[in-house]
């Protein structure tokens, strides 16, 4: 038992659709998700005292506590490196709610994909300041290329093969398949289509990589006690952690001791320690999957299996769910409902433990999320 | 000017790798307590927390550790040499330098000049320096 075991719960879960050119802005989208989030559970605005986001996130504070009409904030706080930061939020939401100073966090991601801050990659000043001065000069470009240099690595040494990374692929279809609000609900994939889609970044093609999406998400977080009179089943936040390992670049993690164990083992350590499950409790995952190779690493470094073992556990059907021995991205995740930078992870992880998942996992009683594998990331245990 | 990317050449911390590129010599930063060699450069050693060090020159004696081949869409200037090689070489002095760069044919030859596929994992290279703009960038060709 720690001070943060099972003392907060996610309560209510607000999400807008998802899509491309969305009509409406970044900030309409971030107020329509914290308010339907706040109606699932029966909370006023004027409750609210606490709000977290990303550092990535578009909207500020002020704009949405204006907009919603939420009362004096007394707590607020940002997490850093894009999709690693999802349960980090949230993790530290449940810290200021267990430590009293704040008693309803809302934490939330909104996200246009032609957005600017979409796109850091994109930008054309021509002189790096920042650590991509060691690999953007070579055409070392975007986040694909980054984990595809680390993959074809991975391959190499452990025996992966592109079939791996369709098993990936095709499991997050199948779930978004079942889930009308997900991107690619109406879009089936098959193993040939995989096999014949275009490069983005050899070894990776076009079905390794996240969707681009507009759409916006939230969750209330409150007390354990406060939650059991709200209406919703409690996600009991059993565990959170964050990660950073020794000498460690974030997505260009090239120059450590060993490449190819990200941040996922430094979280997960943290996340397991003050935890009373072990990886073979969890009965259903939902792992940051902006590119396939992220899921093989986050596997691995979660403790689901070995190093190295990670590709070859997605063989029959491991993540497929109902029969799968690990259902994973049971909407269909970053790669096949929606890329919010991983925040629809975690209100998958909250419908699970609720019964109300589009891949809904009998006894769905311990529910991991994830955030980014290969930048400073976090994790999450929920309990019924 | 071209539109490739260039890293900012001013800052004190890594002035001395780039002066290195222009004189064809590849340096390292070596921590003068520990001995330790550490890529990127930093301001202080992560096992003594000296801020002692010096720029070695290095054998330019690598292997290649990975290769990706990226294709469009890219910044235009990497668009129009598309599908070319991303390397990362480890240096002969220890595996742990691992640097970014990529295979060429030679110093002045474009990016796409060596068949990206034909690039390998352990493959032997040898550091050449690239005239871009202002600058050099450490590459590699075949030993």
């Amino acid at each position: 038992m720690t001070p943060l075991t099972d003392r907060t719960a996610i309560v209510g879960i607000g999400q807008t659709a998802f899509g491309k050119g969305l009509e409406d802005s970044e900030l309409s989208l971030a107020c329509q998700a914290v308010s339907m989030a706040l109606d699932d559970c029966g909370i006023a605005p004027s409750e609210v005292d606490g709000l977290a986001s990303f550092t990535m996130e578009p909207n500020r504070e002020v704009e949405i506590a204006r907009s919603v009409g939420l009362g004096d904030i007394t707590w607020f706080s940002q997490v850093g490196y894009g999709g690693g930061a999802g349960c980090g939020v949230v993790t530290q939401a449940a810290m200021a709610v267990a430590t009293g100073q704040a008693q309803v966090v809302v934490a939330w991601r909104a996200r246009k994909r032609a957005s600017k801050a979409s796109r850091p990659w994109a930008n054309v000043a021509q002189r790096i300041e920042d650590n991509g001065m060691w690999s953007r000069p070579w055409g070392l470009l975007r986040p694909v290329d980054e984990i595809s240099i680390l993959m074809r690595r991975y391959m190499h040494e452990f025996g992966a093969t592109r079939d791996h990374l369709a098993n990936v692929a095709l499991a997050f279809r199948k779930h978004a398949n079942q889930n009308p609000n997900a991107t690619m609900y109406e879009r089936t994939l098959t193993r040939e289509q995989y096999m014949d889609a275009r490069w983005i970044s050899e070894p990776l093609c076009l079905f390794d990589n996240c969707l681009e999406t507009d759409g916006a998400l939230a969750a209330v977080i409150v007390s354990a006690e406060r939650a059991k009179d709200l209406p919703q089943v409690p996600a009991y936040i059993h565990a959170g952690a964050q990660g950073i390992p020794p000498q460690h670049n974030t997505m260009t993690n090239y120059f450590n001791d060993d490449p190819l164990m990200g941040p996922s083992w430094a979280a997960a350590k943290q996340l397991w320690k003050f935890s009373d499950f072990s990886p073979a409790d969890v009965k259903v995952a939902q792992l940051y999957d902006a590119f396939s190779p992220l899921i093989p690493l986050s596997l691995e470094g979660y403790g689901f299996c070995g190093r190295g073992e990670g590709a070859a556990f997605t063989e029959d059907g491991a993540l497929e769910w109902p029969d799968g021995r690990l259902p994973t991205n049971t909407a269909g995740g970053g790669m096949s409902e929606a890329y919010v930078h991983g925040f629809n992870l975690v209100l998958e992880g909250v419908r699970q433990i609720r019964g109300t998942s589009p891949c809904q996992v009998a006894d769905a009683d311990v529910s991991l999320v994830t955030s980014g594998e290969g930048v400073p990331t976090s994790a999450l245990l929920l309990r019924k | 000017m071209s539109d490739f990317l260039l890293p900012v050449d001013d800052d004190p911390l890594t002035q001395p790798f780039w002066e290195g590129c222009a004189r064809g010599e590849l340096r390292m930063q070596r921590f003068t307590e520990s001995g330790r060699y550490y890529w990127p450069p930093r301001p202080m050693d992560p096992e003594t927390r000296s801020l002692d060090y010096e720029w070695v020159p290095m054998s330019g004696r690598g292997t290649v550790w990975s290769v990706t081949i990226p294709h469009p869409p890219l910044l235009p200037a990497y668009s129009e040499v598309a599908p070319y090689n991303v390397v990362i070489v480890e240096l002969d002095e220890d595996p742990r330098l691992r640097m970014v760069g990529n295979v060429v044919e030679a110093a002045d030859a474009p990016l796409n000049s060596v068949d990206p596929h034909s690039v390998q994992i352990g493959e032997r290279v040898h550091v050449v320096f690239c005239p871009v703009d202002d600058m050099f960038l450490p590459r590699w060709v075949r030993v």
